[in-house]
């Protein structure tokens, strides 16, 4: 049965041939971005004892930013999250953060127990 | 990007019912829920792999990955992470070609959605193939170690990580005392007869980190913790069956654009669904890559 009363959102996605080409260089944009970041995360991973031997904590930490910097370009320009209505967004990236906070303070917490437990008693 | 989405609508009449107050189809929507419930799956998995890496006790060192992953197919050469590194430009580009899919179903372009999903296609299928190359060199390890009746610990070398026969004459078998900083071998070189005299001397022989269903298991392996192959095992598996599953999704939805499917029906939405479930593929691999590879 046809409905009449279902709005086809996805006609209004369509663009023409010009706002195509736009869309298309902000894409490889996008993809130079993530290259160049794969290959700093690489080149430090395998060279990171070599200059700078004593530094693990922040190399550690800049591996944690560009992931999440990588991450943020997926979701946004590659799932398109960035386009949609901020109600969307909010209903998607909210709850998510919010538990996955919660989850990586009690898991550092318990750990940081049993870590302290293991040293002392074992 | 043009769209429903970017048109200014008063809330009183976005919340009032009778459409989307998200402006998004009812079938992106739950893609979207899905994926959420999915990414808690995987942000468990990495969680729970990060509290049992940071409840050991400080010696008991955790494997990194550029000391684990060295090796190229086809080379004996030392490429620290080159490997892993291939295998994550290939998820990249395969996501690139699929948001060109989709950008050219926006267009109506059937020919180019065609040709950029198949290139999506083989990136994916080259990615799984790739994981099944990088887990039988990981059961089979880089030539393991054995420990003495001295209770030393020395690591095995030889030219083509022959572990079946390590010792085989002419193969450049040798030894390499461990300094006890984990999985980074030292630099005091043992080598003929003297080699062959602590071999004999050995008390424990373990190599690579064997499967869970193989007779050894994984109580040892010769990387670290045996959490350290479980993980592993658990985590890239589960990422991976991810991205073959995606392969065949993906597959399928070609074929019905090949059909013309979408065509008739008036915009490519399923190619966005499908690319949704892709881009949250390569998402997944970011993360596996940095907490299992690099930090």
């Amino acid at each position: 049965m046809e409905r009449d009363d279902v709005i086809e959102y996805s006609l209004d996605n369509h663009h023409s041939e010009e706002q195509g080409k736009k869309i298309r260089k902000g894409i490889w944009m996008v993809t130079l971005i993530m290259a160049v970041i794969t290959a700093v995360e690489v080149y430090l991973g395998a060279a990171w004892r070599d200059i700078f031997p004593n530094s693990w904590q922040s190399v550690k930490w800049s591996f944690i930013v560009l992931t999440l910097v990588k991450a943020t370009f997926i979701v946004m320009r590659f799932m398109h999250l960035g386009d949609e209505r901020r109600n969307v967004r909010a209903m998607i990236l909210l709850p998510y953060g919010l538990f996955v906070l919660y989850l990586i303070w009690i898991a550092l917490w318990e750990s940081n127990y049993i870590e302290r437990a293991l040293h002392h008693f074992l | 990007m043009s769209g429903e989405a970017s048109k200014a609508i008063p809330n009183e009449v976005l919340w009032e019912g009778g459409r989307s107050p998200f402006s998004v189809s009812y079938g992106k929507l739950m893609m979207w829920f899905f994926l959420v419930s999915d990414a808690l799956s995987f942000t468990g998995l990495l969680i729970g792999y990060g509290f049992v890496r940071h409840s050991l006790p400080v010696g008991d060192a955790w494997p990194m990955g550029e000391t684990v992953f060295r090796a190229l197919p086809f080379t004996h050469g030392d490429f620290p992470l080159m490997y892993v590194a291939f295998m994550t430009a290939l998820l990249i580009f395969s996501s690139v070609t699929m948001v060109l899919a989709v950008e050219a179903g926006h267009r109506m372009d059937k020919k180019n959605v065609v040709f950029w999903l198949f290139l999506t296609v083989l990136g994916g299928a080259g990615f799984v193939g790739s994981q099944a190359w990088e887990w039988s060199h990981f059961e089979h390890g880089s030539g393991g170690y054995i420990t003495t009746s001295e209770g030393e610990k020395y690591w095995v070398h030889n030219n083509d990580h022959d572990t079946d026969n390590p010792t085989k004459p002419d193969n450049g078998f040798h030894l390499v005392k461990s300094d006890g900083t984990g999985y980074l071998h030292g630099h005091e070189h043992v080598e003929g007869d003297a080699a062959m005299a602590l071999w004999n001397k050995q008390i424990n022989y373990v190599a690579g980190a064997p499967y869970p269903w193989s007779s050894t298991g994984m109580v040892n392996n010769e990387y670290g913790p045996a959490q350290y192959a479980n993980f592993f095992y658990f985590i890239t598996g589960f990422h991976g069956f991810h991205v073959a599953s995606g392969v065949v999704i993906n597959i399928i939805i070609l074929l019905g654009v090949m059909r013309g499917v979408y065509h008739r029906r008036g915009h490519y939405e399923m190619v966005e669904k499908a690319g949704l479930y892709w881009h949250f593929v390569d998402l997944v691999w970011v993360f596996v890559f940095t907490f299992f590879y690099l930090v």
